[in-house]
């Protein structure tokens, strides 16, 4: 379970996330959804402790991800994080992509890493792809590449941030399709997008985010089809028409 | 009144003498590469990674590079003289070259490792990598593509800086062709070989460093 309680966070003077409360039980999809800079892509980092927080508290299976004596690296094991922009390591062949945290970090033999990548790979539909360098990829392949990385390290929560955005509209579907497939397989995620679609249909609950705090928390159906909060349903209007 | 002059040609005898000359070219370019290069690596990391360094390192680097070689040596030379250890002439040049080469390495270094793009350090960090992991297997292999070809020219520059060394006695390939011209008179027979010489040290390097870069690719 991932609580968040009260969740400040400023860049110099600019204050991006405003007491944000939050809770994500084990095998939900939470989808946060609201405009640009509105504070969702950061929230994710700060779960990750990639951002450090100036208020409030994130917990992390009873671990508090911003406390001085956390082992950030080991609680990172946990939580996989995929990004907007792909971030395959350009210089490993895709199969080492995958390979490579499970040997660095969790010291498992090379044959048993390398194993593991191609069944990682076969999950998001690489596996011919193995031997290939990421320059050689699509931007959807890139970013499936970078799921299977993530789910390498058997993490317990996933967490996506807008990892659709940068793709071409026709490579969307099959990341998209991956995501469904990692939802029923019941895995807990937390899915930053602004395709409202998925949202609606992939998603457990959406919080809609503005300005740093949370307008709109609920059922994703009812948040998307029936918003409460006259910020929600602009927002939705401009996305839908 | 007749003259003689104390000039005498070119002599196979003379050989061994350039050859020594050659040998003493290599061995101080190899001792400054080595050496500046480990330098380098340490002082582009920290200055890359560790905001207090690059403070403190400003002066050495912005010296290091400002003051022409030349009277680098001279000075470091004086400097151990005055001090009463007065330093061989190789070791002259080795501490001049190697401080030389570690400000030159450094810059390279701190580029190369400044081309990682913050998100690839992120995306290796989230997977659970500490700060050396991430360094050792995602941004040094990436930095030293950028670094390597740069590098190499630096090499290819120290080699032929060597040659100034010859103001503090050291006898380099230079200082043994000028010696030479001195007794034989045939100062362009004699600096058309030296330039020989030198195109055969730093031709391989730069044939080599062409191989090298194409196994980098990754595209």
């Amino acid at each position: 379970m991932i609580e968040i309680e009260n969740v400040r966070k400023s860049f110099g003077t600019l204050e991006v996330l405003k007491g944000i409360n939050l809770s994500i039980e084990k095998g939900e999809v939470l989808c946060l959804i609201g405009g640009s800079g509105s504070g969702k892509s950061t929230l994710l980092q700060c779960i990750n402790g990639l951002q450090s927080i100036q208020g409030g508290n994130i917990i992390v299976d009873g671990t508090n991800v911003h406390a001085r004596d956390t082992n950030l690296n080991t609680l990172r094991q946990k939580l996989g994080i995929v990004f907007q922009q792909y971030n395959a390591f350009p210089h490993l062949t895709a199969l080492e992509n995958v390979a490579l945290a499970p040997r660095v970090v969790k010291k498992q033999s090379r044959r048993d890493a390398l194993d593991l990548a191609r069944e990682h790979l076969d999950y998001v539909g690489l596996g011919s792809k193995a031997d290939m360098k990421p320059s050689g990829l699509s931007g959807g392949q890139q970013q499936r590449l970078a799921i299977a990385r993530a789910l390498a390290m058997k993490p317990a929560y996933m967490l996506f941030d807008e990892v659709t955005s940068a793709l071409d509209p026709e490579l969307v579907g099959e990341v998209l399709d991956t995501l469904r497939k990692l939802k029923e397989s019941g895995m807990t995620m937390i899915v930053v997008t602004h395709d409202v679609a998925f949202a609606r249909e992939s998603g457990d609950r959406v919080a809609f985010f503005d300005q740093g705090v949370i307008c709109e928390l609920g059922p994703a159906r009812q948040v998307i089809n029936d918003p409460k909060e006259e910020r929600t349903r602009q927002f939705l209007q401009r996305v839908l028409h | 009144m007749q003259f003689q002059l104390p000039y005498s040609g070119l002599q196979w005898s003379d050989l061994p003498y350039v050859l020594l000359g050659v040998w003493n070219t290599l061995i101080l370019t190899l001792a400054a590469a080595t050496f500046g290069t480990l330098i380098g690596v340490v002082i582009g990391w920290l200055r890359q990674d560790v905001p207090v360094a690059r403070v403190v390192l400003a002066p050495y680097v912005d010296v290091t590079r400002s003051v022409p070689l030349i009277i680098q040596f001279i000075l470091v030379n004086s400097s151990f003289a005055l001090a009463g250890i007065p330093l061989e002439p190789l070791w002259v040049g080795v501490i001049v070259l190697s401080l030389y080469m570690g400000v030159l390495t450094s810059e390279l270094v701190r580029a190369g490792l400044g081309a990682v793009r913050f998100q690839l350090k992120w995306a290796s960090r989230s997977l659970g990598m500490s700060y050396w992991q991430e360094l050792r297997y995602v941004s040094a292999p990436l930095a030293l593509r950028t670094f390597f070809p740069g590098w190499i020219g630096t090499v290819i520059a120290l080699t032929k800086d060597t040659a100034l060394v010859s103001v503090v006695g050291y006898v380099e390939l230079l200082r043994a062709s000028q010696v030479l011209i001195n007794r034989t008179n045939e100062a362009l027979l004699v600096l058309a070989g030296t330039g020989l010489f030198y195109f055969a040290i730093c031709y391989p390097i730069s044939l080599y460093s062409r191989r090298l870069e194409r196994t980098f690719q990754h595209d």
